[in-house]
């Protein structure tokens, strides 16, 4: 892997009033890599996730995405990045093709390169026949998968994902996967957040966050080794044990 | 701006796929100018009178019988006690009591001069006084007879009079619903401007489409407009609509120039939503917008002048109305509908809503944030 890093955090903090969402972050994102940011819910993930999009403003600390800083060029960065929220995001009332020549026409496709993207797309889903139904009458799978595509539509380089998985049968999961797989496969680097330890297996590094600060950061395999434990979820209960018994003492 | 174009599409797809929005720029016309403009009125006939005649003369009958000949009052009941008539009063059944004396037409008779005493309920101080300008009309018209059948014999004053003849311009008949049907146009496009598209960006809000959009490289202008201009289109489609219906229904004239008239309400319309989409930056429900919107448009509209003259509101009332845009779109639709007023007439005005509207629209963008806190 070319460790070229497109997204570089040094000393990132966020405050809401006294509460810190964000306590002193550091770490790099490798381009073409999958990393998985895991963590309780209320640890910071998202917050995280939203500065680094532009969604939300940093306290303080040195950020860049894509080679841009986020204080300065915050509205440059987003035409290289893409972002699938927690919320479904995609509009219910606007057919399969509505919503991708809508996000599609946002980012400057040209008409002709957005029909062969969309055509693409849509028989990489398997979805050429639904391509006229409104997203309403969609399984939730398949509104998932959707929306990962449009967040992938204009060829960012980094996409971000905040918890694309929640509520999605395994199967189907599975198959959302492969589709970040491919997508990291192309180049593009997988920004990922997630509650399934089972999905953290499949990230080429982690990072777990406690109480607004990274707590672990590697490899999958390096992680359980260091742990002498089998499966991330184990990592992830020691980390969360070792953190409750710093607590109470 | 080709961006532009793809939130107009989308704008104007999700439109015409949601039945309620359809329902309601098709149905909110006819209702409001069907029901609204001849509900609201200041017409005043048949108020409600009590005699109480005390003389029973041939001379008070008469009063009474002039009285009930005018197509302004009706004479609910006669009773001879003051008590029971201001019972009635009480009971809100009768407006006025008609108090006529004992020897009301002795007095007259003998006297040459006798009075009355009319008690108005003054809780609605408009049509107590209308009530008594009313009332005078017949009694001088009752003097006036009085003095030819029965004083003909005494030397009658040859005094020259002034006499007025009155002609009403422009609604020569008077016809309130003419004067109404405009400003009841006026309440539709307020409530189609600051209601709907301030609504329909608060939804996106709501449904967290907004955030997606917020990630977009998407200008913060290109948005707002994507918001304004279908409401615009809405509106003057509307406008249209709601002429239209006050002419048919209502024999509305339309004397002025109708180019004029659009290109006012796209300025009304500019500044309203304007103020509609700043006031949304607030909001996080649907909820929450419609509530701070009906108080804006609660307020816009009692000050406009649309029921109650506005000239006649006190000084600071009309300071304010300066930056009230219903005031300026009322006042204009009146007098380019009815009057036929030109550019060089509502210049002016034009002029200032401009300035509201461009004022209103810089606010909205201002506030629009693509972040969250």
């Amino acid at each position: 892997m070319q460790q070229i890093p497109v997204i570089l955090v040094r000393h990132l903090v966020k405050k809401f009033g006294t509460f810190v969402a964000n306590d002193d972050l550091t770490f790099d994102v490798f381009k073409g890599e999958v990393f998985g940011f895991l963590g309780a819910n209320g640890a910071g993930k998202t917050t995280a996730m939203r500065i680094l999009c532009g969604l939300s403003r940093p306290t303080s600390g040195e950020l860049r995405v894509d080679g841009l800083d986020v204080h300065k060029q915050a509205e440059a960065i987003k035409k290289r990045i893409g972002y699938m929220s927690q919320k479904f995001s995609l509009y219910k009332d606007l057919t399969v093709y509505e919503n991708m020549r809508l996000f599609g026409g946002i980012y400057g496709l040209s008409l002709h390169d957005l029909k062969s993207r969309i055509d693409q797309l849509l028989g990489q889903l398997d979805l050429r026949k639904q391509r006229d139904t409104l997203i309403a009458d969609l399984p939730l799978g398949w509104q998932q998968k959707l929306a990962f595509s449009v967040a992938i539509l204009h060829h960012p380089s980094i996409v971000f994902l905040d918890e694309p998985t929640a509520g999605v049968d395994p199967f189907t999961r599975r198959q959302f996967w492969e589709l970040i797989y491919k997508a990291a496969y192309e180049g593009i680097t997988v920004f990922v957040t997630t509650h399934y330890m089972d999905e953290a297996e499949y990230c080429d590094r982690v990072s777990i966050m406690s109480e607004g600060k990274i707590v672990a950061l590697d490899k999958p395999a390096a992680l359980k080794k260091h742990y002498g434990v089998g499966s991330m979820n184990e990592v992830f209960l020691r980390i969360a044990r070792s953190e409750e018994e710093a607590d109470s003492r | 701006m080709p961006t532009l174009y793809y939130l107009l599409q989308k704008e104007f797809i999700q439109i015409r796929r949601n039945k309620f929005m359809a329902r309601v720029i098709i149905l909110v016309p006819i209702v409001q100018m069907l029901i609204l403009v001849p509900a609201v009125t200041f017409d005043i006939k048949g108020i409600d009178l009590c005699v109480v005649d005390l003389d029973l003369s041939s001379t008070s009958r008469e009063l009474v019988n002039a009285l009930q000949g005018s197509q302004f009052f009706k004479v609910r009941r006669m009773t001879f006690s003051m008590q029971e008539a201001q019972n009635q009063m009480n009971r809100d059944e009768i407006d006025v009591i008609l108090h006529i004396p004992t020897s009301f037409e002795r007095n007259l008779m003998v006297n040459d001069a006798a009075s009355l005493q009319l008690l108005i309920n003054g809780i609605n101080g408009a049509l107590a006084q209308t009530t008594l300008v009313y009332f005078t009309g017949v009694i001088t018209e009752f003097n006036r007879r009085i003095v030819m059948e029965h004083i003909v014999l005494k030397p009658v004053s040859a005094s020259p009079q002034i006499v007025t003849r009155t002609r009403y311009w422009y609604n020569p008949e008077l016809n309130y619903r003419i004067y109404m049907a405009p400003g009841i146009l006026a309440i539709l496009v307020t409530s189609i401007g600051f209601l709907l598209s301030g609504m329909n960006l608060v939804r996106e809000k709501e449904i967290g489409t907004s955030e997606q959009i917020n990630v977009t490289p998407i200008k913060k202008h290109e948005f707002i407009l994507g918001k304004m201009i279908p409401f615009m289109v809405i509106g003057v489609v509307d406008l249209a609509f709601g002429l239209v219906l006050a002419r048919l229904v209502y024999a509305m004239p339309f004397v002025g120039n109708l180019l004029l008239l659009v290109g006012f309400t796209l300025i009304y319309l500019l500044a309203v939503m304007g103020l509609g989409l700043f006031l949304s930056s607030f909001a996080n429900t649907q909820q929450q917008y419609l509530f701070v919107c009906f108080f804006f448009m609660m307020i816009f509209i009692l000050m406009s002048g649309i029921f109650t003259p506005a000239e006649s509101m006190p000084a600071w009332a009309q300071q304010v109305n300066q930056l009230n845009p219903a005031a300026y779109f009322i006042r204009v639709v009146r007098m380019i509908v009815l009057k036929g007023s030109g550019i060089s007439d509502v210049g002016w005005d034009m002029a200032r809503l401009s300035l509201l509207a461009i004022s209103t629209t810089v606010f909205a963008s201002l506030k629009y944030k693509k972040t969250i806190s």
